[in-house]
């Protein structure tokens, strides 16, 4: 067995050992062997991955295999990884690392939530590794699900309604997605629904037209893309901390990273053709999330619309289609999902003590508790795009890339998405003066305390890999660089 | 050929008659003692004729031409023989009230002779044992939903079914006479060829496959399932919306394949407005149900327009998608009437209210219903999503793409609804939940079956393969 499958294999066995289990304990004991597991399981793919290369391994994809699964329909069970996988599969094994200890006191039904959470991991990891259309498709639906009982359970405020709403939204896009992965495969004549032999076939100019349109849209609505965006603020605002950070920093990357494997990949030409009507709207996108952060004062809203912005940035450098554009996509998903994920467990771990997240209800947190208060800051500031943090790496290289591009529309569209960061600054810093200084408001929060050990810890990880990002950024965007050179190749431009 | 090698090819008939034949007697000769162990004698009977009538054999005929057998009839009947088998697993609790103590012997002996009616319909190689076959299908089955004939209900329920099955098999028989009269013979494998687009038999195929599309209940010849759903014991109820349903599929799909070939776009048209009406109209009355027996019967309703998309396909893929489907369904389906089942004999209630807060009180038949509610829908990773992918895959291989899209779109409402049940179950607050019920274990074998077959169908290739390997297209 390839040791890929791994990926999916530990938290399948989580699920196991979690229905096994009899006390709290016991189910954090697993959480956290079988998550550590996975953060091991991972650096080790980075380092067996860049040997790879470095011993001069050529393919697309590396460490490939596959086992046929169900015959009658050319359907395998096929893995492979290259750098962007590589990156999104350590980006996935941090967020569910820290993921564990943000929901240390998550109660009731501890034992279910955690049997949820391991689902929703398996079916990322699946999604990153497998090279299968019907493969991908499956651990695509299987990451959704777990996600409406995970908000309608554990979650706050009008959690039935925003579970139903990011549900069917997303299942619904889903659908789609199915009608242009099946049209993909049909249209190509290949004789296996594996991404590695479709892209040797063309798949004919006209049909690109319509399941590029389906496929990117469906992939795109789980990447925020505007104006079918309206599930993600009400999802995230309702979640549960951990299933926040998991959904905005992992989930939501699932449909960016699927817009550029199997979209543009596997029909370069549509892609050249239709990508400005994609890129007016995440421009939109881009804007629009920006400025309506401004005006929210819920903590979770003011991310989630930033999010929204980051995301459909994410989906708006890839439509760039030139090589350090879609190296600045990858960049902004490993950052943005760094970084969402350190601001919702922040705000969960305030929201925990304060009982609201109304920025206008609160005052001079950072003297009450300095560690949450620092930890914001630097979010922000990254959020934001300060040199040295992963911000700033990701946007420079977008906003490069996206530069490279000469027509008028695409540098009008760049312009104005540049503004997004000067708006990103206003609300970042209204948020921070609002709520971490100025004067303590409600004189109920003065007694409260700071963060626990294992809070520290999953803030310290999170912030850890920002830095990590933002100063040495070179080693892994090469590693992503090198390997989109395959799917820019197959663009005539 | 003498004449007792002519049974040589219908070994599952006449095994399934000596279950029958023996429960008979058996119900007749034993006493009160005797009646205890009637349940697990039979269950243990028909798990031995199930397992005796695993593998096919070669294809053949006899009488003639009359009966007919090809190996992927076993592959039906033995889906056929695991519903039943776990219908009766379940239903050991039909026997609780006073008026149907007794009545132990007449459920088994009814259900196994409308079981033999439908092996002789899928096995029919003439018009008039298949209608045989038909009716010896339905007729047991108006006396099964009225069993409790103390329930008003039922008795009407019971009444209804027996009065448009009769109006349907009317129309189906006038086809059936103008297909003699315009062909000259009844036989399936003379009146392929003689099948031409003339406006008399394009009529008669028209009223025939009415009197099908009654059976399989599609939109618009829907409407007494409801009703009938309602007012059917559960156990009854479950046993229409599996078995016999899949097996008015399976022959409406080879009589498609074989009998009417040449009219392939006359019934490509009329199936494909029957698909987009019946998965439509299936979903949106089902949203609004607050019953969950009438709720799963329009569910079905909308299954049955899913399981017709692998018909249209007319491949030897849409038939192996059809049957795969139809086994998922089986074991999704069976598992929601079993905790319906469970719940309705101890408490007596019924409406998707009183399942609110289950999940505190009842986890593990929650979460088999969950399971079920997640694979009618099609949700990955269980075996509904895959079953549906593949006949969405069946479906797009012959360029459907239109209607592929709209059941994809349907799939949306669908999730609404289900997702309604798991949201009462596991999210809605209640003060007075439905108490700690303890499940007899005879259903509690049958959910422990139902729910492994959820979880595994989907990853198990060898379900499809094998029967890949003996289905046949157009």
């Amino acid at each position: 067995m390839n040791f890929l499958s791994l990926f999916v294999l530990v938290p399948v066995l989580m699920i196991l050992a979690l229905f096994l289990s009899k006390n709290r304990k016991q189910v954090l004991a697993i959480m956290v062997t079988g998550s550590s597991l996975l953060v091991i399981l991972s650096a080790n793919l980075v380092y067996q991955y860049i040997a790879a290369r470095n011993a001069g391994a050529v393919d697309p994809m590396l460490f490939t295999s596959s086992v046929a699964w169900y015959k009658p329909l050319n359907i395998n069970y096929s893995v492979g990884v290259d750098g962007v996988s590589v990156a999104m599969l350590c980006l996935s094994s941090v967020i569910v690392f820290t993921g564990v200890f943000t929901s240390w006191r998550i109660a009731p039904l501890t034992k279910e939530f955690f049997l949820w959470f391991s689902l929703l991991a398996a079916g990322v990891y699946g999604f990153f590794i497998s090279t299968d259309l019907f493969t991908m498709f499956l651990f695509y639906e299987t990451a959704l699900i777990p996600m409406y009982l995970l908000i309608g359970v554990w979650g706050s405020g009008k959690k039935e309604y925003s579970a139903m709403k990011l549900t069917l939204m997303l299942m619904g896009s889903s659908m789609i997605l199915l009608v242009g992965i099946l049209g993909i495969y049909f249209s190509s004549g290949a004789n296996s629904m594996d991404i590695l032999e479709i892209v040797k076939t063309t798949i004919p100019v006209q049909q690109q037209y319509l399941f590029f349109t389906l496929t990117f849209f469906g992939f795109g609505v789980l990447g925020a893309l505007f104006p079918f965006h309206t599930w993600s603020p009400d999802g995230h605002a309702s979640a549960p901390t951990a299933v926040s950070m998991l959904h905005a920093g992992v989930l939501m990357k699932l449909g960016g990273y699927g817009c550029f494997r199997v979209a543009i990949y596997l029909m370069p030409e549509a892609a050249e053709k239709l990508s400005p009507i994609f890129l007016v709207l995440t421009g939109i996108g881009v804007v629009y999330g920006a400025l309506v952060a401004i005006r929210q004062t819920d903590l979770k809203y003011i991310n989630a619309y930033s999010s929204v912005s980051h995301c459909n940035l994410v989906l708006f450098a890839i439509l760039m289609l030139t090589q350090t554009a879609m190296t600045g996509a990858v960049l902004q998903m490993l950052s943005h999902g760094l970084i969402t994920a350190l601001f919702f467990a922040l705000i969960g771990m305030i929201y925990g003590r304060t009982h609201t997240r109304l920025i206008t209800e609160m005052g001079g947190l950072m003297k009450i508790m300095p560690f949450l208060g620092v930890c914001f800051v630097i979010a922000g500031l990254a959020n934001i795009g300060l040199p040295g943090l992963s911000g700033f790496a990701a946007e420079m290289t977008i906003f490069i890339g996206a530069f490279e591009n000469t027509e008028i529309l695409y540098r009008v569209l760049t312009i104005a998405s540049i503004t997004s960061i000067v708006i990103g600054a206003v609300y970042i810093l209204r948020t921070v003066g609002k709520f971490l200084y100025g004067s303590i408001q409600n004189p109920a929060h003065a007694t409260l305390d700071d963060a626990h050990w294992y809070e520290r810890f999953a803030v310290i990880t999170l912030i850890a890999g920002i830095v990590y990002i933002g100063s040495f950024p070179l080693g892994v965007s090469d590693m992503i660089h090198e390997s989109l050179g395959n799917v820019v190749a197959q663009l005539v431009r | 050929m003498d004449y007792f090698s002519n049974f040589i090819y219908m070994r599952s008939e006449v095994s399934l008659l000596g279950v029958i034949l023996f429960l008979l007697l058996y119900d007749i000769i034993a006493g009160n003692k005797g009646m205890r162990y009637f349940q697990p004698v039979a269950i243990f009977l028909f798990a031995v004729h199930t397992a005796l009538n695993l593998f096919p054999y070669e294809a053949g005929e006899s009488f003639g031409g009359m009966y007919q057998y090809e190996p992927i009839m076993t592959v039906v009947k033995t889906i056929l023989n695991i519903a039943t088998l776990l219908i009766f697993l379940q239903a050991k609790h039909l026997f609780d009230g006073d008026a149907q103590k007794n009545k132990r012997g007449e459920y088994y002996f009814l259900t196994l002779t409308t079981l033999l009616g439908m092996y002789f319909m899928i096995s029919s190689g003439h018009f008039m044992l298949f209608y045989i076959g038909l009716e010896m299908a339905s007729i047991p089955l108006a006396t099964l939903v009225a069993f409790d004939k103390k329930d008003k209900k039922s008795a009407e329920a019971g009444a209804k079914f027996i009065l448009s099955s009769a109006f349907s098999s009317g129309i189906m028989l006038f086809g059936i006479s103008y297909l003699y009269g315009t062909a000259g013979t009844l036989y399936f494998s003379d009146m392929a060829s003689l099948i031409t687009s003339n406006p008399l038999q394009i009529m008669a195929f028209v009223f025939f496959i009415s009197g099908l599309f009654f059976k399989i209940s599609l939109v618009p010849f829907h409407l007494w399932t409801a009703d009938v759903y309602e007012g059917a014991p559960t156990n009854v109820t479950s046993y229409f919306s599996v078995v016999s349903k899949s097996s008015a599929v399976f022959v409406l799909m080879t009589l498609l394949f074989k009998v009417f070939g040449n009219l392939v776009t006359e019934w490509h048209n009329i199936l494909f407005w029957i698909i987009i009406l019946t998965i439509t109209v299936g979903n949106l009355f089902a949203l609004r149900q607050r019953n969950i027996k009438r709720f799963l019967a329009f569910s079905s309703i909308s299954q049955a327009g899913y399981i017709a998309l692998g018909v249209i396909s007319g491949s030897s893929l849409g038939m192996s998608t059809v049957l795969y489907y139809i086994l998922v369904y089986v074991f999704s389906n069976l598992a929601a009437f079993g905790v319906i089942s469970a719940i309705e004999n101890r408490t007596g209630k019924l409406s998707i209210d009183d399942y609110k807060g289950l999940y505190q009180t009842n986890p593990k038949l929650s979460f088999v219903m969950m399971l079920a509610m997640f694979s009618l829908a099609g949700i990955a990773p269980f075996a509904g999503f895959v079953s549906k992918f593949f006949i969405f895959y069946a479906a797009a291989q012959q360029d459907l793409y239109i209607l592929v899209l709209i059941a994809a779109v349907n799939v949306i409402i669908s999730l609404y609804y289900y997702l309604r049940v798991v949201k009462a179950m596991f999210i809605d607050k209640n003060d007075h939940p439905i108490q700690t019920l303890a499940t007899d274990s005879w259903n509690k074998a049958s959910l422990i079956i139902c729910s492994a077959g959820i979880i595994s169908a989907g990853l198990l290739n060898i379900i499809i393969d094998t029967i890949t390997k003996y289905s046949f297209g157009m």
